[in-house]
């Protein structure tokens, strides 16, 4: 017995590492995300959980902002915001010795003016003289600074950067990408399999050939295909409907050949005494197929809906690469190249190109995986 | 075009194929009931209704374009003059094709095998354990995300900074506190292959392991009991019992990920751009469709050698199909 458990704790732990390794790329891309920019690029997204310490240079207000008090020229600032949370622990007025005093401590000038510094960043600066520069004196602080976290990248990424645009025009090529071929694949493996017509057995055996096509095959031919009919019709080449169009195209085969499946486990006496009442192929469609179709429709729908969300090839091929266009992967990939060193731009940006196949994923994960199992018995 | 235009076209597209359904049948319905029955037209009539639209789909984008691509690898690169064999020549000498063919024999070699074993490992512990099935829904999560997306995710962990700086990539982060020097993984040749395999395996083993754990539930219960009260080890079990019983189901999950592989684009597109000797045949043939203004002839061949990769598989399927279709 005490065997057994040993075998069983050491599968947990093998597992848990997996857990890990796979959880924390995700994870680091998330919290990044929500960090600040500045310090996103100068210092590793993990020791953002923790209580760290920072070191930092502010310079104190100059002349402008003194006020007279109690005999001594003063000015009285902040280094920075309440709520950053920070706890300032060490000072220092000269790069070479940023730890020379503690919080408490009179930092004394050179012009022999004084500095008085609080935890929080509440600094009081005085002096006999009246002060005449107009930037204030360095101060260096060794402060703690818990987890901080702000949806300022955000911000930035889908106003700013067009992600947001982008964002509109992935829905826009994906929920028709997705619908068109529901409906009329749902019509076509309908036929397959209820209705009985000559070439009916080479139908299938062509759809079965066309799953493993790679859609690589078909990017030449249509590409031409669509510079001529837009140069023919003098319309653009490359439009949203195209791009409709061609990932109907290219996801036809798999969609008719799950919709299939999923019709012919239907009884086929439903079928034939829907049939004697006197209900046409479409009646039957409408009233049987479609309400008992709803769970494989789910299914089919998110396999094929994340397919046109995640695509990068179809996109870049049939659309153009312009703001009203552009969709979110392309984007991505564009901003890999502009900006490879904001990761604070791509971390931000890839998690908002994640949110909606994350959603669906957390809300949908049942007909996701019923879907993937459906459409790999026969792979 | 302005994002309300957007969502009026959006709407025009899908209601104009529930209209053409709609219509044509309510049409035939009408009409069809009394003038064509006795013809036995009526059901003529509805199957090309119903019909059509896929057919057409599936004429003028997968049937047309196999045969088109066929006929434009013997042509120039605008597709007007015959070359004969020239572009398949120009293939076989040139060192970005070989460089490209050898990385994706790698890649087939390595993302579906790892793949596999992984989501089989993963599936099996998960089975025994009372918080399996959390365990799954997380590693199966990067299935849902997208290649450029997962691209990026990885990039940030692959990151590199100067010896002097503080690194912020994880990997290079692990290494450092190791004590050895920070990496540019990505620009290693052949290593680089593998960073990036890495990223398609942690996609991947996510659709194994849901196939596996699909398929586990179909092993008997009793078996693997009887198998435990002979003091079969687990690790024998796996070996001896499970391995055995889900051969099939790993053929076909392997299969499956094979395809995927065979055309993989996206990650070394976002990561590398087939720089430091990473291309693949896809991102080669992405290249030379626009490259110099495209050359279709060159890019047809790149596209008919990816193609030859999936012609054993999918002749099998087919010979699968007609197995079934004659019970």
């Amino acid at each position: 017995m005490k065997k057994f458990s040993m075998s069983s704790l050491l599968s947990q732990l093998l597992l848990l590492l997996f857990v890990i390794i796979w959880i924390i790329p995700t994870f680091g891309l998330f919290i990044s995300s929500l960090r600040d920019k500045d310090l996103l690029a100068i210092s590793g997204w993990w020791t953002s959980l923790t209580t760290t310490e920072v070191n930092e240079i502010y310079r104190m207000s100059g002349m402008e902002s003194q006020i007279e008090e109690d005999g001594y020229f003063k000015i009285k600032g902040k280094l920075f915001e309440d709520n950053s949370g920070k706890k300032i622990e060490s000072f220092g007025i000269t790069s070479k010795n940023i730890n020379e005093f503690n919080i408490g401590d009179v930092a004394i000038f050179k012009d022999e003016s004084e500095v008085f510094l609080d935890e929080n960043g509440n600094y009081e600066w005085r002096s006999k003289s009246e002060f005449k520069k107009k930037k204030g004196k360095r101060l260096f602080t060794t402060s703690l600074s818990p987890p901080s976290f702000t949806f300022e990248n955000y911000r930035e990424v889908l106003f700013k950067e067009g992600i947001g645009r982008a964002f509109v025009n992935t829905m826009a090529v994906a929920l028709p990408s997705t619908l068109i071929p529901l409906i009329i694949c749902s019509f076509f493996a309908y036929s397959l399999t209820w209705m009985k017509f000559y070439g009916r057995d080479t139908l299938l055996a062509i759809i079965i050939a066309s799953l493993v096509v790679p859609l690589q095959m078909s990017l030449i031919p249509i590409l031409t295909i669509y510079n001529d009919f837009g140069a023919f019709f003098g319309v653009a080449a490359k439009s949203y409907p195209g791009v409709w169009m061609a990932h109907t195209g290219f996801g036809l085969a798999s969609t008719t050949f799950l919709l299939r499946n999923f019709l012919k486990s239907l009884p086929n006496e439903m079928m034939e005494a829907a049939k004697v009442d006197g209900a046409s192929h479409y009646d039957i469609f409408i009233r049987i197929i479609i309400p008992l179709s709803i769970p494989a429709f789910a299914s089919i729908f998110i396999l094929q809906f994340l397919w046109c969300w995640n695509d990068l090839l179809v996109g870049l091929v049939f659309l153009d690469q312009v703001p009203s266009e552009i969709i979110l992967t392309a984007k991505l990939k564009e901003l890999l190249g502009s900006r490879g060193e904001n990761w604070e731009i791509l971390t931000t940006g890839a998690f908002v190109s994640m949110t909606v196949p994350l959603f669906i994923f957390f809300a949908l994960q049942r007909y996701f995986i019923r879907g993937l199992v459906a459409g790999s018995v026969k792979g | 075009m302005t994002i309300l235009n957007l969502v009026f076209i959006v709407f025009l597209g899908i209601l104009f194929f529930i209209a053409y359904f709609h219509i044509s049948n309510y049409i035939l319905d009408i009409y069809g009931n009394k003038s064509l029955k006795k013809y036995n037209l009526e059901n003529s009539i509805r199957v090309v209704v119903f019909i059509a639209p896929a057919f057409i789909v599936l004429f003028i984008f997968i049937l047309y374009p196999v045969f088109e691509t066929i006929r434009l690898s013997f042509y120039d690169k605008f597709g007007r003059e015959f070359v004969g064999l020239y572009n398949y020549k120009w293939a076989v000498n040139d060192p970005e094709f070989r460089r490209s063919i050898f990385n994706n024999l790698v890649w087939l070699l390595v993302v579906p095998t790892l793949s596999t074993f992984f989501g089989l490992v993963i599936a099996n512990l998960a089975d025994r354990i009372w918080w399996g099935s959390i365990a799954k829904s997380i590693i199966f999560m990067p299935m849902a995300i997208s290649f450029v997306g997962a691209g990026v995710i990885w990039k940030f962990i692959y990151e590199y900074r100067g010896p002097e700086n503080t690194q912020i990539g994880l990997l290079n982060a692990i290494i450092v506190s190791l004590g050895y020097e920070p990496q540019a993984w990505l620009t290693i040749p052949m290593w680089n292959n593998f960073f990036l395999m890495a990223i398609m395996i942690w996609i991947q083993t996510g659709l194994a392991l849901v196939i596996f754990s699909a398929a586990l539930r179909s092993i008997p219960k009793e078996m693997l009991e009887a198998a435990r009260i002979d003091g079969a080890s687990e690790f024998k079990i796996f070996f001896s019992i499970i391995i055995p019983y889900l051969e099939q189901t790993i053929l076909v999950i392997w299969t499956l990920i094979t395809i995927i592989v065979l055309r993989i684009f996206d990650i070394i597109f976002a990561m590398t751009n087939g720089e430091w000797q990473t291309g693949v045949l896809a991102n080669l043939m992405y290249d030379w469709m626009f490259r110099g203004g495209g050359d279709s002839g060159r890019g047809s061949v790149l596209a008919i050698v990816i193609m030859i990769g999936v012609i054993p598989i999918l002749a099998w399927n087919l010979y699968k199909h007609r197995q079934e279709q004659k019970i």
